[in-house]
């Protein structure tokens, strides 16, 4: 598996992840309020109705510390990318179709997760490169043990770009709650131990430049840490 | 030509055996089996699954889809994986769930920034891949949405991996499928929009490929419903007939309650 997992200590079953990283979209007050006025619009034409899932291959996996590559420009854009901060769920105990009731019983543990985009216009049917490139998808610094989360339903997410808070999110914010996105994905999904469900990040997200650091950190879960640089 | 099977409490390698090719097969410790006394399993080690929407001219016009500049990529997770002869959920309160015959490409070698001409070095063989949809659950957000395309058991491979080097044009190979026995669906990858080298360095400009990586290149018209039951044969010349059956919700301990993850937000 990819070096970058290697470097993410897990000192709860299954002690190490699978490499599978799940994401969840507009599961956040604010992605949604975003959006207000256009959903019921072309081309979506009604609000979504099942949760909005994303997968982040193994290539985009990286550890606290890696460097994260900002392309090169497309024509008339800023060379920017988004750094979205998330609550990563780690599973740790195979989850298929749970109830609501028992579906944190299936979570081994916590950790952060920084699902890094290019700046796309829109959630139809975006192009698969704005969110699988290489290292784009910094997790860690470590996976925190779910009893040591005192309400991972009211966890404050800050993130500081140069030193500077730029963001601070709450997972008291998420549409779907933790136990109820665990329900709602597992009824047509099963998340295996080791995989990580990414709970939904806020909008608008921070926007990062080559030669920038993102830090972001939650209490009991620790800071991930990853500098931003120009294409080699 | 080769499977991963698991009898006699352990897996194993397999090839063809005999005159009567897929009917029987040979595990790597010489014992001879006919195909149903073993279970079928993905025939590698899957990584990363890359899955191409409307990349054949006349499905995308069945789907009255608009011709495209990039590729339609999406990514499948490692649960949806299933191997041949096994059974699919279809649950109850779908109107359309269909079967999606396609060329299967496995990578053998990290692909970084590969240039067209020598993309298929990276190509380790082939399988035929059946890539399950269900059409109710389509939406709007992120499409294809995971709801739709990414369900447990809905990514049918097999059942053998050919190596690259025994086939001689994957440009060139008929694909069918066959529910109950009736022909449903036609196509021949020479007609693929974006074919297997374009595909290898679209995708290695942006993401590093590795061993086992596996890109479904997509599928020709002729899809249709299947209903618990069906049984949903894939072929493709030179590669096999990959075997898959609908099961209904029972089967899988479903009261057919799948609304119950929607809501209204």
């Amino acid at each position: 598996m990819s070096t970058a997992l290697c470097k993410i200590p897990m000192d709860v079953a299954p002690f190490g992840l699978s490499g599978t990283v799940y994401g969840t979209l507009l599961n956040h007050r604010t992605a949604l309020a975003a959006l207000e006025g256009q959903m019921t619009l072309p081309p979506y034409n009604a609000p979504p109705r099942a949760p909005v899932m994303y997968l982040k291959p193994r290539n985009t996996l990286a550890a606290c510390g890696d460097t994260v590559e900002v392309p090169a420009a497309e024509p008339g854009t800023a060379a920017q990318l988004e750094a979205a901060a998330c609550l990563g769920l780690v599973i740790g105990r195979t989850a298929c179709h749970v109830s609501e009731a028992a579906a944190l019983d299936h979570v081994a543990g916590f950790l952060i997760v920084n699902d890094v985009s290019i700046p796309h216009p829109d959630y139809y049917r975006p192009s698969v490169r704005y969110k699988a490139r290489d290292g784009f998808c910094p997790l860690g610094p470590r996976v925190t043990a779910r009893a040591l989360v005192a309400n991972p339903d009211a966890l404050v997410i800050r993130t500081f770009v140069d030193g500077i808070l730029v963001q601070i999110m709450s997972t008291a914010d998420l549409i779907r709650p933790l136990a109820r996105l665990l329900a709602d994905v597992t009824e047509f999904m099963t998340l295996a131990p080791g995989d990580v469900l990414a709970a939904g990040a806020a909008a608008p997200a921070p926007r990062v430049r080559a030669g920038q650091t993102v830090v972001i950190e939650a209490d009991a879960l620790g800071r991930l840490t990853n500098r931003f640089v120009g294409a080699a | 030509m080769r499977a991963r099977v698991a009898y006699g409490g352990a897996l194993h390698e397999a090839t063809p055996a005999g005159d009567a090719g897929e009917a029987r097969l040979r595990l790597a410790d010489g014992r001879v089996l006919a195909e149903h006394e073993v279970i079928w399993l993905p025939p590698f080690e899957v990584g990363t699954v890359i899955a191409l929407g409307l990349n054949y001219a006349d499905h995308a016009k069945e789907l009255a889809f608009k011709s495209q500049e990039e590729p339609l990529v999406f990514l499948k997770g490692p649960g949806t994986l299933l191997g041949h002869r096994g059974a699919t959920r279809r649950p109850a309160d779908a109107a359309f769930m269909h079967y999606e015959c396609e060329l299967a490409v496995i990578i053998g070698r990290r692909a970084q920034r590969v240039a067209r001409a020598h993309a298929l070095r990276h190509v380790a063989g082939y399988c035929i891949a059946n890539d399950y949809a269900v059409r109710d659950y389509l939406e709007n957000w992120y499409r294809p949405n995971m709801r739709a395309k990414n369900r447990d058991g809905a990514t049918v491979l097999g059942p053998w991996l050919v190596d690259a080097g025994d086939v001689a044009d994957p440009a060139n190979l008929e694909l069918r499928t066959f529910v109950n026995g009736r022909l449903t669906q036609r196509g021949n990858t020479r007609d693929l929009i974006f074919d297997i080298p374009y595909l290898i360095e679209y995708l290695s400009s942006f993401m590093t490929l590795a061993a086992g990586d596996v890109i479904l290149t997509g599928t020709p018209q002729g899809v249709s419903n299947v209903m618990p039951g069906d049984e949903v044969v894939c072929e493709i010349d030179g590669l096999g007939r990959l075997i898959n059956t609908i099961a209904g919700d029972a089967v899988f301990g479903r009261r057919g309650d799948d609304k119950s993850c929607e809501s209204n937000i």
